[in-house]
């Protein structure tokens, strides 16, 4: 466990203990002594939050050590970067930050001398480390080809170096809650203190009400993050106005769409302004007792997290008497077991009580009756990390922060087939354009944006001629897609949208809770018509029919199941087949009518060919193909009839002599 | 079975609200939770034993039989799904000649397809003892394959 040196005393004058926390502590911090005047102890409080904003005393090396930076290798780095200091006798400090958003440059590594900016170095791993450190240890020089930009302000000779929120990644940017992510070190309370952490929570509890509280985020316009898009001082009042002796707040950290990972990265790169934000919203609607409801697939943020709580107790920033207030909170981590149903509030709130996580029809709404009857607050992990923020700046800032009637600013994943992928931060109504084509890159070389799959199994594909639509909840609604969690998935010419719907039904199939009938057998039967246009109608002449049918059906189907089902999950588990039936019809024609994929990415409609030139008609794949669709005999030619082929390619890897390849279709992207 | 009434032991309160963090702790120390633990599980915390193996199957972390010697997760994202997650899933199963249960026949690997890792933009991403891979293809995954049967795991990153 780390211990916090800025909360120690600065002498015996001091009267903080957290057992009778000191109300202006957070103050004292930054500005103290503020219980009595004495030069060395104010110079003493000045060096401590002076150290603890840059890190560390003497050279410090920053490495981007999230989920992403340790897929890219970063603990064999670091274990490289340690062994090459001692052996050229250089003292620095390795500090392992979370992620800084850029994910297709990772990992970054930061180096800060004395006296020197600190300036980021991109694309490393263990094949280039050694180059990066012997340029920047052995021979000083700072300018070298990894160098990506700099952090803050600095003098006039490094003036040449871009600051790092000035390079085309970043200068759309807004970052809020994204603020301390891979910039901090997220293992010490200290280095969160410093950038500001639990300066509103001290606000809040000891100079507002929790009606002004809520008011101030009310006002502030800031809506849930996780989906839906409720307003969040709205819930919060529902709660606080319900009168009952015990409530709860709960962090909503279970991020099951596929595509989104913001959640993880605010919880690996800044656990504790998410504490601060619960803090201050249980303090709101007077919850004692909260809840992170975390991802088990999510290792790292769930260490993360508990190592946070457990420092924030031992200084008395959870507990009892919260900094004097007389607020009493404290925060249990629960582990989810992978049901992406469990993201809907009331399947939480089931899954935390011990049973299966199965949705239960609204009203009544959580914030009147929740866990164990009790009134709850669910908020998503994005939402808190808004929180301190809003009471910080005021309800103006953030409202200011977004375009038009929008309010402040959303974390998207950008992932696909995109040149830049990682967390982009930006105003809540900017253009999609600005975001896929200007901070992402646009396409891959030689490629073409076909579409942006956007809110996850919830949401819908958005195609190019739509990506001047701000990302606006409503706007977004009105396309058929919805701002979901800001999972972006961008594809081009060569995936395959009929494909894309039957994944993602096939996704929600999996996870439907089997509770209403709409939508475990809704989604069953639209997955059987997708599987079943995707594959070629073979041997028995009723599948011919079938097909026919199951798409004259589809959108009916489709309806009910909106229309019907009982929670989010199945009335939203049409989206991804409604949106790709309005914009990409005609791929669905192709493959209903046609029996073909414009993307060569149905398996099923595949068609293969045997070059007559090279086949021996050694019989090897007429004895391996499973529906009796090669024929010809010994020592003559093979032939494929269509008809039969299933498309399984099970001919292609069982020829010696590499005669059967696969008809491609002219890619047609539209 | 001395793990499982370790676990149970272990816990303070026994209430209903306990009973998916035992599992979790169960599985994390055995690799799987047994039809016997299940039904330890259900007397100690006082519901029946079908309430015990309804919630147990109904998320997808818990698995019933025993583990391989390593244990890969490929993700199934959208991500994923996008840059050929599905040919990477194809090519363990046929390579490791799996098992319905995603077991190889030799019980050295197990293959889990998972709904999401969180690090779409690495994609397409698996997990290996705990370890996260990233933009892999087939080749790549062919190769950190090769090493982990000889015993180096460090490479293919």
């Amino acid at each position: 466990m780390r211990e916090s040196s800025l909360i120690a005393p600065c002498c015996e004058r001091c009267t903080h203990r957290p057992a009778s926390p000191c109300r202006d502590l957070i103050r004292c911090l930054a500005e103290g002594p503020t219980c009595h005047s004495d030069d060395a102890c104010a110079k003493m409080r000045q060096e401590r939050m002076a150290n603890a904003r840059r890190g560390g005393q003497g050279t410090l090396i920053f490495v981007g050590a999230g989920t992403c930076g340790r897929a890219n290798g970063c603990t064999n780095v670091i274990a490289r970067i340690g062994a090459f200091l001692q052996e050229h006798k250089i003292a620095a400090h390795i500090i392992e930050v979370g992620c800084v958003g850029y994910c297709q440059r990772e990992l970054f590594i930061d180096v800060q001398k004395p006296g020197e900016p600190r300036l980021a170095y991109a694309d490393i791993n263990l094949g280039n480390i050694d180059q990066l450190l012997e340029a920047v240890f052995v021979r000083s020089e700072m300018r070298n080809s990894f160098l990506y930009g700099r952090h803050g302000e600095a003098g006039p000779e490094w003036a040449d170096i871009p600051e790092i929120n000035t390079t085309d990644f970043f200068k759309q940017q807004v970052k809020v809650v994204l603020r301390n992510a891979g910039i901090i070190d997220p293992g010490i309370l200290d280095a969160a203190l410093a950038a500001g952490a639990f300066r509103s929570a001290a606000k809040a509890l000891c100079t507002m009400t929790p009606e002004e509280v809520c008011n101030v985020v009310l006002a502030a316009g800031l809506r849930g993050r996780g989906g839906a898009g409720f307003p969040t001082g709205q819930k919060w009042n529902i709660a606080r106005q319900t009168p009952r002796a015990q409530k709860y707040l709960i962090c909503n950290a279970d991020e099951g769409d596929p595509g989104a990972f913001m959640d993880r990265a605010v919880l690996e790169s800044d656990p504790f302004f998410v504490i601060e934000g619960m803090l201050i919203a249980a303090y709101a609607i007077g919850a004692s007792k909260g809840y992170i409801y975390c991802r088990a697939e999510y290792p790292l943020a769930v260490a993360r997290l508990t190592e946070a709580i457990e420092q924030c107790r031992r200084v008395g920033l959870l507990g009892n008497n919260i900094l004097g207030s007389l607020f009493s909170f404290d925060i249990t981590i629960k582990q989810g077991a992978g049901a992406f149903v469990c993201g809907e509030e009331t399947a939480i709130l089931a899954s935390i009580e011990g049973g299966r996580g199965m949705p239960r029809p609204r009203p009544p709404y959580p914030a009147i009756a929740g866990l164990h009857g009790k009134p709850t607050v669910l908020n998503n992990v994005e939402t808190l990390a808004n929180i301190p923020v809003i009471i910080d700046r005021g309800a103006e800032y953030f409202q200011n922060l977004g375009i038009g009637k929008a309010a402040g600013t959303k974390v998207f994943a950008l992932s696909g087939t995109i040149r830049n992928t990682g967390l982009v931060e930006v105003p809540v109504g900017i253009k999609l354009r600005v975001i896929i084509d200007e901070i992402g890159g646009g396409a891959l070389p030689g490629h073409q944006i076909k579409a942006v799959q956007m809110g996850g199994p919830s949401g819908g594909c958005i195609p190019r001629e739509h990506l001047d639509t701000p990302t606006d909840y409503g706007a977004l609604i009105e396309l058929g897609a919805m701002m979901g969690s800001g999972g972006m998935v961008v594809m081009d010419e060569r995936t395959c949208m009929v494909d894309i719907a039957r994944f993602f039904m096939e996704f929600i199939r999996n996870e439907s809770c089997g509770k209403c009938t709409p939508c475990r057998e809704g989604t069953t039967r639209m997955l059987e018509i997708l599987t079943s246009i995707t594959e070629r109608p073979v041997g028995d002449e009723n599948k011919r029919l079938e097909r026919f049918r199951g798409v004259l059906h589809m959108q009916e189907l489709a309806n009910t199941v909106k229309e019907a089902s009982l929670c989010g999950l199945g009335q939203t588990a049409a989206n991804p087949v409604l949106s790709t039936l309005r914009y990409f019809r005609h791929e669905y024609e192709a493959h209903v009518i046609d029996q073909r994929c414009p993307s060569n990415q149905c398996q099923g409609l595949a068609v293969y060919e045997v070059d007559n030139a090279t086949c021996v008609g050694c019989l090897l794949c007429k004895k391996a193909c499973p529906s009796g669709a090669i024929i010809g005999e010994r020592k003559q030619a093979h032939y494929i009839l269509v008809d039969r082929c299933v498309g399984c390619g099970t001919c292609v890897t069982s020829c010696p002599k590499h005669s059967i390849h696969l008809v491609a279709e002219e890619r047609a992207c539209v | 079975m001395c793990h499982v009434d370790q676990i149970i032991a272990g816990h303070e309160e026994l209430g209903k609200e306990h009973l998916i963090p035992i599992l979790q702790e169960i599985q994390a120390k055995e690799g799987y939770v047994s039809r016997a633990a299940m039904n330890k599980v259900a007397v100690a915390v006082g519901v029946p034993q079908s309430r015990v193996y309804g919630v147990a199957t109904f998320y997808n972390q818990f698995r019933f039989a025993p583990k391989g010697e390593h244990v890969i997760e490929v993700c199934r994202g959208t991500a994923c799904h996008v840059k050929q997650s599905l040919k990477l899933a194809q090519h363990l199963t046929r390579k490791l000649n799996l098992k319905p249960n995603g077991n190889s026949p030799d019980n050295k690997f197990t293959v889990i397809t998972v709904a999401c890792l969180g690090a779409c933009s690495i994609a397409p991403v698996m997990k290996m003892d705990g370890e996260f891979y990233g933009h892999l293809d087939v080749d790549k995954l062919d190769r950190l394959l090769d090493d982990t049967m000889k015993g180096a795991s460090d490479a293919g990153k």
